[in-house]
Parts: structure tokens; C-alpha cells; sequence
């Protein structure tokens, strides 16, 4: 969208009652004081402390630590928006990797000229998810970059959490016979996206799953916790993503039923529609898992008492490895290599 | 999910491979003329199920894999002149012309944008007054009556900023052309779908008579391409040959009445250039003289119309006349691969050597 360019106009003379964000806000003086005073802490609803970086303290358990930047087109969506998105990512890494979230930076690149409004609608999300999450913002940084520059606003994430024994070795650690489990219906953050950006008029609008993965892995790590091989959330690139890096890491064949994969009515029609693949597609709320075969319909069982994996189901299983890495049985009964997604462009879904 | 699960029954598609398998005595080549076909059997397995008794050709129903590369060139010669933004659907994005694609112009600064429907660009035009806007309308019969609707919607809205560059083709002279190669093989086809919808089928008739071939209407899900193949193996044990509609639950006979006026209002036939098939008498839509104004051709002539498709190594024209099985192609799955195309067939989500490459990989030890 054409804007105006560049303006060569002092930054004091903007009001200091605009209402939308202005580079000034960005320049480090009264204005960016008030905008912290007045929209970004209590948004928040952080008490300021003034020091350039936090202090942790830590309970003497090892620590994981991961980032991740927020690109989201729209900043809002049906299930979600930025701000929930960038709290609920980074969280779902580190509990994916075995971590209690502990910690979290939030960093704004805000777009000169988006509403005040927005910006603290985003963070009142950013607050609620924190809380949900009971993880605590503990350093940020705003920064505002002249308009055209960047589409609304852009966030950073980063996210320490505490690792909790025995943590799961991940997919090296994966062997044969393992089963493959999912904790929902996939594809939905893709599919929501696609629908909110380009307006596709789906009744009902397709909703993201944008969820906390935090107390299904807790459930299930404290039940069986040691037979959990390997979890991932399965972002962008979708299932498919995630079982091509597992097979690559494992040296063997992931096996895939069709027929048992959830997909939700609303993605479904929408993928037959459009002709995408519910595999390939984002989840911004749902992961994948292993776990050994013996446990693998309690595992099931223990996630279905938990909120945000209800509808988790079996898909597949770990097997020995042939050429192909992947491979999936089609519901006629015939078994193809599942090749990672090269479809249509999608960027900027988180 | 109605509609779709009942036609994908394990149970019910096998019964119909047995009977496609009692029925048969001999060998028999079919022609699915559709892309949507060729995925939906290469991806249920039912090509490979039945190819001991039934060849499977592919046919030229790839919008995007027909559509000339001086055509592609020209549109990718539109999005990277300034002020000029080039809307399209997204399967055309990667498609090579003769040096690069859309997806590598708009990476180098041109202005492409992706849309789902004609009428997104019509809109995008209307709020867009600074820009020429110009929507890139490739097809069969099912995209024409859109494009259609966005020229007069156009009209309508007295937009100054907004043309098509036209290169729509037609099904049924695409198959009479591949009838009259020497080496045709095909003895019956799986007639598009889709394409009847819009277009009906009562076209059909003079075109089996002519050539005494049975045209199977055929619907996308297993079991309704199970349904088309055995009535194409029936009639041919039979020794008929007669139009018959297998997609009833979709199709009627003389298709979608509005859609097909429509396309009449706006566009007249012309012989047309296909990627590797050459020009066909008749199989093409332009528009008529009355919305030239809306022709994007004209508004902004090619002003480098300078590749030879005849020195290309893609085998397209051979793999979409059902000529050449895209894994007999010597650059398959080697030098020609999804990421890194040398013809429209691997890229395209209708193109007869993506479905080969995404669901006939071997999976053996």
C-alpha cells in the first residue's frame, strides 16, 4: 500500500496526544516515557524497573533458551493475534524441549502511525497469555521504524525455561515400533491465516489453534514422562515438516496412516477447496509426538484430559528405514512417500 | 464430510477394481484429459492398481502447464514495469518463462500479487487508482466465465487501471488435435469434469461419432474415476462408443446456461498457441472487439517477444498428449524437480510429472 514518504518534519513538534504511535515514541525522550508510562506497562501490566538488564534466579536446574520473531499478516485473526502468538511460541518451544517457560524479553518494532489502540489491544494479549503461560516479561525493547518500513508491527520473543529431568532425547533418540501421535486437528493456524488475509468468505471462518502446549506435555511427562521419545510443535512446513526432520535425525521411516490423521471440517473443506494439503499446513497449538509403543494408548489417553489436546490421536509409527523417509498410507489402502511441501507460497504466517 | 467421504470408500473402490478387472479382456489405454484427474488417480494409487489392465494416459487439462512461455514472459515483462502491478493465481507463480519465473520477478522488485479470483483484482484496482493493474487470466472453460465477470464488472465500475492479458484454451479441440496425431493411442476418454459443469456435454456427441471413441463425463474422487473407468472399459469390450455422464451428481447436460453466456458476451474463439502442442485451430478465447480496451496485450504491447521454445529441453508437448509418461523423460526427478523446474508439468498442482514426483517415489528397501 503506497504511504507517505519520508517527512522531513522534527519529531518534537508531534503531539504528544496523538493517537498513534509516532517516531518520536521511538526517540527516547518524554513521548517514549509516556508511551511506556501510559500504554505499554500497564497494557502489560508490568511495574517498571529502571536497569538495562534483568536479574534471574534460576533454581539450580539447567536452562533452555529460544527466540523467535513474530511476523503475522494480519495482526489479527480468528483464535488469535500477534501478541498471543508470540507468547504462546516461544513457550511451546521451550516446553517441547522438557522446560518449565520461566522467563521472556518482548521486544516491539511498531510501524510509525499504527493506532494506539491496536497496539494496546496486542499487548493486553501479550498480558493475558503471559498469565495463562505463568511466564514473566523481564526486559523489552520498542523500537519505531518510519511508516513503509514494516507492515504494522513486528515482535521478538525470547524465552528461558527450566529444564525438568528426565528430558526427552529427542528424535536421534527415536526407535522402532515408537508411535507417532498428534494432540489435535492439524493445519488450522494455516488455514486461518490464509482465510483471514485473503478474505476468503468461509462460514464458519476457520479459527487458529494458537493454544499453550505447556500443561499436555506436563500431564504427560509427569504420567510417562520417560517413555516420551520426542515432541515438536509443528509449525510452519506443518506435520510434514517436523516428521522429515525426525526421520532425517532418527535414520529411519516414519509411517503414517491417513485415515487416523485428525483433521477438522472446517480445514478440510477449506484444503479441498483450495487444494492444499493439512499436512503441509501450519498448527500453532498442536505437536507431534513419540513415545514408546507400550505406553503409547496412555499417552493418548492422558492427553485427552487435557484442554488443549482433547482430540489427540495415534497417526502412525517409527519403523526401520527404506529410501523414502516418510511414508504415508492413503485411505484406498496405498502406501506413497510423503514429500515435504514445495506447494504455494505462504509466507508470514507467524 | 457429505460429498466427499462417501466417494472415497475403500471398501467401494475395491469392489469397482474388481469389477473394472472382470470386465476387461484386453489391455486398454484411457486419456484422463484433467490435471485434478491425473492427482486424484496418481495419489489414491488407483493408476497404479489398475495398470496391469488399464494405461492411463495423461492429458493436456494443466491450465497453467499449456500456457506459452512468451505469454508467461510477457506477463513476467508487465510485473516489473513500474507502476504496474501483475495479480495471478498462485499456481502460475512458479512456472518457468524462458528465463525465470514470477516468484524470482517479484523477489528482483516487480509487483506480482497472488489472488484467489479475478474479481479480488477488479477490487484491488478500484482501491488502487495510482497503479495499472493487470490480472493474468489463464484457463480452461472453468476460469473464463470469472475473467468474464471481471470485465464487465470492470465496465461497470468505470475502472481506467485495470486489463487482462488473456490466454484462455478450450478442452474439446485440445482433444480432437490429439486424436489426429499420428501416433494416437488413446481409445477413450475421462472427460473433464469441471469443465462440463460450465461448458455441458452436448458438444460431446459429433466429437465421438467423428472419431468413435467413448467420452466418459468424470468426477475427481476415487470412486467417481473408478465409476468413469469401468464404463469406459463396458462401452470398449462393447465395442460402442457413446457420450455418457458418470459425474451426474455435478454435470448437466448442457453445463452452467449463466456462466456459459457470460463468456459469450465477452469473449469470441480464436486459434490459439499451446506450450508444446503449437497452435489448434479454434481452442482459445479472446476478447471481443467491444472490451479491447480491457485488452492488456494492447495496452501494453511485448517489447521482447524473443524466446524459442522449440530449443527447450522440457518434453511437456509430448507428456501432455499422453505421448511420453513423465518418468520416461530423461531430466525427471534429476535435473527437472519441483524446486528447481524446467517445465510447467513439475510445478503446477495439475501437472502430470508433479503428481508422478509427489506420489510415485519408490518407498522400497
Amino acid at each position: 500500500m503506497a504511504g507517505p514518504v519520508w517527512q522531513f518534519n522534527c519529531p518534537v513538534s508531534v503531539s504528544a496526544q496523538s493517537d498513534c504511535v509516532t517516531l518520536a515514541h521511538g526517540e527516547g525522550g518524554r513521548l517514549m516515557r509516556r508511551l511506556l508510562d501510559h500504554v505499554i506497562h500497564p497494557s502489560l501490566r508490568i511495574k517498571p524497573r529502571f536497569a538495562d538488564a534483568a536479574f534471574l534466579r534460576p533454581t539450580g536446574n539447567r536452562l533452555a533458551f529460544s527466540t523467535d520473531s513474530y511476523v503475522v499478516s494480519p495482526l489479527f485473526f480468528p483464535g488469535g493475534d500477534i501478541g498471543t502468538l508470540g507468547v504462546y511460541g516461544t513457550c511451546n518451544d521451550l516446553a517441547v524441549t522438557g522446560a518449565i517457560p520461566r522467563w521472556l524479553s518482548l521486544s516491539l518494532i511498531i510501524e510509525e502511525g499504527l493506532p494506539l489502540p491496536v497496539l494496546e489491544k496486542v499487548l493486553q494479549s501479550v498480558a493475558q497469555t503471559t498469565a495463562e503461560c505463568q511466564i514473566q516479561i523481564v526486559t523489552g525493547d520498542t523500537k519505531v521504524v518510519p511508516h513503509g518500513e514494516i507492515d504494522g508491527l513486528f515482535l521478538n520473543t525470547t524465552g528461558i525455561g527450566e529444564l525438568i529431568d528426565p528430558i526427552p532425547p529427542g528424535p536421534e533418540g527415536l526407535q522402532v515400533n515408537d508411535v507417532l501421535i498428534v494432540s489435535g486437528p492439524i493445519g488450522r493456524h494455516g488455514i486461518a491465516i490464509l482465510a483471514a488475509r485473503e478474505q476468503l468468505d468461509f462460514q464458519p471462518a476457520p479459527a487458529s489453534d494458537c493454544a499453550p502446549l505447556f500443561p499436555a506435555i506436563q500431564a504427560l511427562r509427569s504420567a510417562i514422562g520417560s517413555e516420551v521419545r520426542a515432541l515438536r510443535d509443528a509449525t510452519r512446513g506443518g506435520v510434514t515438516a517436523v516428521l522429515h526432520e525426525w526421520a532425517i535425525a532418527s535414520g529411519k521411516t516414519l509411517f503414517l496412516d491417513e485415515s487416523r490423521i485428525p483433521v477438522d471440517s472446517v480445514t478440510r473443506s477449506a484444503c479441498e477447496l483450495l487444494g492444499l494439503e493439512p499436512l503441509h499446513l501450519a498448527c500453532e497449538g498442536t505437536m507431534l509426538l513419540a513415545v514408546a509403543s507400550t505406553h503409547a494408548e496412555q499417552a493418548v489417553s492422558i492427553l485427552r484430559t487435557i484442554d488443549v489436546s482433547r482430540q489427540a490421536a495415534i497417526i502412525g509409527t517409527v519403523q526401520p528405514r527404506t529410501i523414502a523417509p516418510v511414508i504415508i498410507r492413503r485411505v484406498l489402502g496405498r502406501e506413497q512417500s510423503l514429500d515435504e511441501p514445495t506447494g504455494a507460497p505462504l509466507p508470514r504466517i507467524c | 464430510m457429505k460429498y466427499l467421504d462417501e466417494y472415497r470408500d475403500g471398501l467401494r473402490a475395491e469392489q469397482l477394481m474388481a469389477r473394472i478387472r472382470s470386465v476387461v479382456t484386453r489391455r486398454w489405454v484411457l486419456m484422463e484429459v484433467c490435471g485434478g484427474q491425473t492427482h486424484s488417480l496418481l495419489k489414491h494409487g488407483i493408476e497404479a492398481g489398475l495398470q496391469d489392465v488399464i494405461e492411463l494416459v495423461h492429458g493436456p487439462g494443466c491450465p497453467v502447464c499449456v500456457t506459452p512461455v512468451e505469454v508467461i514472459d510477457h506477463a513476467q515483462e508487465l510485473a516489473s514495469q513500474p507502476g504496474v502491478t501483475l495479480c495471478s493465481f498462485g499456481d502460475m507463480l512458479r512456472v518457468p518463462g524462458s528465463e525465470s519465473s514470477l516468484l524470482q520477478v517479484r523477489a528482483q522488485g516487480g509487483s506480482v500479487k497472488l489472488v484467489y479470483s479475478p474479481l479480488e483484482a477488479v477490487t484491488f484496482a478500484q482501491q488502487h487508482p495510482d497503479k495499472q493493474v493487470v490480472f493474468f487470466a489463464v484457463g480452461f472453460e472453468t476460469t473464463a466465465p470469472a475473467t468474464a465477470l471481471a470485465v464487465l464488472q470492470t465496465h461497470q465500475r468505470a475502472l481506467k487501471n485495470f486489463s487482462l492479458l488473456v490466454h484462455h484454451v478450450r478442452v474439446q479441440p485440445a482433444m480432437e488435435a490429439i486424436m489426429q496425431m499420428p501416433e494416437v493411442r488413446v481409445q477413450a476418454f475421462l472427460a473433464a469434469g469441471h469443465v462440463c459443469t460450465v461448458m455441458g456435454y452436448d458438444t460431446y456427441a459429433s466429437f465421438v461419432e467423428r472419431y468413435r471413441v467413448p467420452v466418459v463425463v468424470t468426477g475427481f474422487e476415487p470412486l467417481d474415476l473408478l465409476s468413469g473407468i469401468l464404463e469406459c472399459v463396458k462401452q470398449l469390450e462393447a465395442g460402442t462408443a457413446l457420450v455418457v455422464n458418470e459425474y451426474a451428481r455435478i454435470v448437466r447436460p448442457e453445463g452452467n446456461l449463466t456462466a456459459r453466456q457470460i463468456v459469450d458476451q465477452v469473449y469470441e474463439l480464436t486459434d490459439q498457441t499451446w506450450r508444446g502442442l503449437g497452435v489448434i485451430s479454434q481452442s482459445g478465447y479472446r476478447l471481443k472487439p467491444a472490451w479491447h480496451q480491457y485488452d492488456a496485450a494492447r495496452r501494453f504491447p511485448f517489447r521482447q517477444p524473443s524466446c524459442d521454445e522449440t530449443q527447450s529441453v522440457c518434453h511437456a508437448g509430448e507428456v501432455l498428449s499422453g505421448r511420453m509418461r513423465p518418468t520416461n523423460c530423461p531430466s525427471f526427478g534429476t535435473r527437472c524437480t519441483p524446486e528447481s523446474p524446467w517445465g510447467a508439468p513439475m510445478v503446477s498442482s495439475e501437472g502430470a510429472c508433479a503428481a508422478y514426483y509427489r506420489y510415485r517415489l519408490p518407498i522400497i528397501n
